[in-house]
């Protein structure tokens, strides 16, 4: 039977989604004992909210100071000692868990496999290479432990309403001096993060100059959305670099995702194809982002987007 | 030449396919087409050797090395590293891919030989998108790690580098010798002018056999499909803003 070790992620005093998308993909190995270990500072709630994740049987709480922030170096050591009897060690695929899991496979002698997309059993995984332009069945050699991160595009979360018991760990592994937290500056003001964002607009070459993205700006403030840009915005200083989608930007899956003035280069497309809707402005007819697009339009963007405002402000009266 | 006074940067680097190549699938699905694309230096690690270099322009570093772990032919990539600006190559010789820890493993030895104050690499290689090497480096040689590097400010002893993560930058304060892994932002390669590539072509590069390293264990993954992904269908064309609002509506998208 497999017994999988979640990683929980969280920011002090909130229980990140992911966490809740990694039990979901621990659930699907049928039969799996799902166990959450939360390492946090004192006086927070995030063990109680994890034991509330349906199909989670125990919380494994880890509480030192030390957890004010989270740090691979620290935590790494300490999961792999919490792994011994586990099958499987599971993370989400964010940058915390990007960072920590590999770290605590080295400690393990565990391969990792990263990215997973879906589960076939409980060796066998789906994960994407090439930035999602191909995707690989990935065999793992029986008895061995394997240490994985859950990619959360492609899980739901588990429901609530659970009430596992919450029990404290105390991990003997040394921890480490020589990694020390300095500061956190927080992306993107009042606008949603890029990565997480269930709506993003993003706007290319076609806008022309950086004041034009006001346009942009406008528009995902009045849906609540993230704004993002093509490499090209980028490249011509419209925009900053950490607001690129594609490839070598950033790579996002929302539900909607609105590209203005953008062609469609291959590594932007690569950025966007988990997007559930994909809707196109561009006034060139034979743009390749209308190839992917599931609601085109063609035409002018300066006359189109306020046009657009305006009927979404008309709707809401 | 690797006498401990000496201050040296390691960059880890691979061969990838080059990132402006569509990639295909086979039809029998074995894995990529590979035969005839174009390669290059994975994007990342390109960007770890130019903040290697920028380190050593401004007094930091002694000596940037270059390593790779691959196939014969992989020279050639190296040789571009060098042509950058690098004094040295290692190029570890083997013939099929290794796993991300039997490569943390074997550049765990570079390491003990090289006594590097800081190992660079990039935060993935583009092609099996793994992003892991470097955080396993790290844990197997027993030092700090800041990984998605995007600002990188170096003392005698330590490092504060900046991080992007999702939440937003985080700086951490990590004491040297460390490892460090490149995000996108950290800087811009410098492109390779004629007379660095005639003059690459006589630096040293040392070719070490796998076998000689040793350590790289037995594999224990393997890749038994490979699939192109799902399609997207192509959808709707709308003739007007009306239209486009009334789709998305509709849809509960706005």
């Amino acid at each position: 039977m497999s017994r999988v070790l979640v990683i929980a992620e969280h920011a002090g005093d909130k229980l990140n989604a992911a966490t809740a998308k990694c039990v979901k993909a621990a659930t699907s190995l049928s039969g799996a004992e799902v166990v959450v270990a939360v390492f946090a500072a004192p006086g927070g709630t995030i063990a109680q909210q994890a034991a509330q994740l349906s199909g989670v049987a125990r919380v494994l709480e880890v509480v030192n100071p030390v957890h004010q922030h989270a740090l691979a170096a620290t935590i790494a050591p300490q999961v792999a000692e919490l792994a011994a009897g586990f099958t499987h060690v599971f993370g989400p695929s964010t940058t915390f868990g990007k960072d920590l899991m590999p770290r605590v496979a080295a400690l393990l002698d565990a391969p990792q496999v990263s990215d997973v997309m879906s589960i076939e059993s409980p060796t066998r995984f789906r994960r994407p290479i090439y930035a999602g332009n191909a995707i690989t069945t990935v065999e793992i050699a029986a008895d061995t432990r394997i240490v994985a991160t859950i990619r959360i595009a492609s899980f739901e979360a588990v429901a609530g309403g659970g009430d596992a018991r919450v029990e404290s760990a105390s991990p003997g592994a040394a921890l480490p001096t020589h990694t020390r937290f300095v500061g956190l500056a927080a992306a993107g003001g009042d606008r949603p993060d890029l990565q997480s964002a269930t709506k993003v607009i993003s706007g290319g070459r076609a806008l022309a100059s950086g004041e034009a993205f006001k346009l942009i700006y406008n528009l995902a403030d009045k849906i609540g959305a993230a704004v993002g840009a093509s490499r090209a915005a980028v490249d011509a200083g419209y925009v900053p670099s950490d607001m690129q989608v594609g490839q070598t930007g950033k790579i996002i899956a929302p539900e909607l995702y609105v590209a203005i003035g953008i062609s469609g280069a291959i590594q932007h497309l690569t950025g966007i194809k988990d997007a559930r809707t994909i809707v196109a402005i561009n006034k060139d007819a034979e743009a390749p982002i209308f190839e992917v697009a599931d609601i085109g339009l063609v035409g002018d963007l300066f006359t189109i987007v306020p046009e657009l405002e305006k009927l979404i402000d008309a709707s809401r009266k | 030449m690797n006498n401990s006074s000496t201050r040296r940067i390691l960059v880890a680097i691979k061969r990838v396919v080059d990132y402006n190549v569509r990639i295909r699938v086979k039809p029998d699905a074995s894995g990529v087409m590979l035969d005839g694309v174009k390669l290059s230096i994975n994007p990342f690690d390109a960007i770890a050797i130019e903040e290697a270099l920028r380190i050593k322009e401004r007094g930091g570093a002694d000596e940037v090395v270059i390593a790779t772990i691959g196939p014969a032919d992989c020279q050639a990539t190296l040789r571009n590293a060098l042509a950058m600006g690098a004094q040295r190559a290692l190029h570890v010789v083997a013939d099929s891919p290794l796993e991300p820890l039997a490569t943390a493993r074997v550049l765990l030895k570079l390491t003990e030989r090289e006594q590097p104050f800081l190992v660079i690499l990039g935060k993935q290689a583009i092609d099996d998108d793994n992003n892991q090497t470097g955080q396993m480096l790290a844990a197997l040689w027993n030092r700090p790690q800041a990984t998605f590097a995007s600002k990188i400010e170096l003392t005698d002893t330590n490092a504060k580098v900046t991080r992007e993560v999702d939440a937003g930058l985080e700086t951490l304060d990590i004491d040297l010798p460390a490892v460090i892994t490149t995000d996108l932002r950290l800087n811009e390669p410098r492109f390779v002018k004629l007379p660095e590539i005639m003059k690459a072509k006589t630096k040293p590069l040392t070719t070490i056999p796998l076998g000689e390293i040793g350590g790289a264990g037995t594999p224990r993954a393997k890749v038994t499909r490979t699939e192109p992904p799902p399609g997207r269908q192509r959808g709707i064309m709308v003739k007007d803003t009306s239209e486009l609002f009334a789709e998305l509506h509709k849809r509960g998208l706005v």
